[in-house]
């Protein structure tokens, strides 16, 4: 059984082992010359005078939270849907009755704004 | 010892240095594609029309300079893309290229493994590179990197919720999770799942545009507003390792929507036995297999060459407005269905 996961872990391994050869091959081979205006961060030309880590648009922290709502509900579905032939009628008003559920949170966070951006 | 370690090792490298191949040239034909649309000529300096760029490119991307901005968070920069491309290119362990074959004497499974969650396995390893996006931004401590990366999270984590939701209507239809199994599924069905789930085909492929961040939804990197996006501050190799994620995302996609849909490496028709239908079956699974998955990486390409770009309001209200609530109702719809039949 869990022997179909030890390829998983040697592809993680192989994939690992590629991405830091691919950095260390390169860091053998490749060019540096530095100087200080080089090494600014990218700004359009103009020096940075502030850190770049400033506050910003708590829409994307909503947006999170809503992701971690309905992708956790998701998850719930798919042991449901794989033996929905057994469950049959019992199964699917089962499920309705959870994605009723779902709904009105959804139907909540839309009629609050929760989904506009502007 | 052998079946469980060496083999699948084998496996892996051959199907590491394929989906590198691949990858490099994906950009070509990237390249070619939207410079024939453009009536262009694309690269034709490199080799017979272009076809040794991808080399020159490895070659030019080893030997550039790798900078690490001074204000930079120095070992979260490094490790950025290195959790980007790791997922992206893990996902390949159980996609099904094809059924059993025999080879050296052997009965060689064309897929390095086949486990009983591998859809859920797909859908969760290939998020975690969002981590790598948010991170990249984080640590580069300039501000258009860390606008883009905001956004490639926000576009990310939106559509995966449309995505997940829609590919539940296809686990009902398929009654299984595994890759292999899936498959196995449309052969039983007589048709490929595609005919059975239209609106999750489609809702799965704009989704599939969106979490690669390809066009129309690549506002993570539009360079009119953000410079390079979440990648700005990267050069050399590690911006090379990002680059290559994006793509291997793109094979994935494509490969995935195959495997599910349109019957991986099943011919058309895959049961009906008649003559003139035969020599579709001479053809090997995996020639069908990587012939439907290039169709849609030509796909990918052609949408980015024909379609502008979103506005960001768009694209949230696309994702949550109208992609979940046509998720939702598919799978009520695809339950009833199927409890009724």
């Amino acid at each position: 059984m869990l022997d179909a996961y030890v390829p998983i872990l040697l592809f993680i391994l192989v994939a690992v082992g590629f991405a830091v050869f691919a950095l260390i091959a390169s860091k053998l081979v490749h060019a540096e010359k530095y100087n200080k205006v080089k090494l600014e961060p990218y700004e359009c030309g103009i020096e940075p005078r502030t850190d770049a880590r400033d506050r910003y648009s708590v829409r994307y922290y909503l947006v999170a939270m809503l992701f971690v709502i309905f992708d956790v509900e998701t998850v719930f579905l798919f042991p449901w849907a794989v033996i929905m032939d057994r469950l049959a009628w019992f199964g699917l008003i089962e499920m309705l009755i959870f994605l009723f559920i779902l709904v009105v949170g959804y139907v909540y966070a839309w009629r609050k704004g929760a989904l506009e951006w502007a | 010892m052998l079946d469980t370690v060496v083999i699948p090792l084998l496996k892996i490298l051959i199907l590491l240095n394929g989906v590198l191949i691949a990858v490099t040239y994906m950009v070509l034909l990237e390249r070619k594609v939207i410079a024939w649309v453009q009536v262009r000529l694309g690269p034709m300096r490199v080799g017979p029309y272009g076809i040794l760029q991808p080399i020159a490119d490895a070659v030019k991307l080893m030997v550039k300079e790798d900078i690490t901005p001074t204000r930079a968070d120095k070992w979260v920069f490094t490790a950025a893309p290195i959790i980007v491309i790791v997922p992206a290119l893990i996902v390949f362990a159980v996609i099904p290229f094809g059924d059993q074959v025999d080879l050296f004497g052997r009965t060689v499974s064309l897929y390095v493994t086949d486990i009983n969650v591998g859809l859920l396995y797909i859908v969760s390893v290939a998020s975690i590179g969002v981590y790598g996006i948010i991170l990249g931004g984080w640590a580069s401590n300039s501000k258009y990197p860390l606008l883009a990366s905001l956004r490639a999270s926000a576009q990310l984590i939106s559509y995966e919720v449309a995505v997940t939701m829609t590919l539940v209507s296809l686990i009902v239809v398929a009654g299984s999770l595994s890759m292999v199994q899936i498959v196995r599924a449309q052969q039983d069905a007589h048709v490929w799942f595609v005919f059975l789930q239209p609106v999750a085909f489609v809702l799965y492929f704009i989704g599939g545009l969106a979490e690669t961040n390809r066009a129309p939804f690549d506002l993570p990197e539009a360079e009119q507003e953000l410079t390079g996006g979440f990648h700005t501050e990267y050069s050399g190799m590690r911006f090379a390792l990002f680059f290559l994620a994006e793509y291997a995302n793109m094979i994935v996609v494509s490969a995935v929507a195959t495997t599910l849909f349109w019957g991986g490496w099943l011919r058309p028709f895959p049961s009906i036995q008649v003559a003139p239908l035969a020599w579709l079956g001479l053809v090997p699974g995996w020639i069908w297999f990587l012939a439907k998955t290039f169709v849609f990486l030509y796909v990918f390409l052609w949408v980015r060459a024909t379609l502008p770009r979103y506005r960001y309001d768009q694209l949230m209200r696309l994702g949550w407005k109208v992609l979940i609530p046509l998720a939702i109702a598919n799978l009520i719809v695809t339950g009833f269905v199927k409890v009724l039949l």
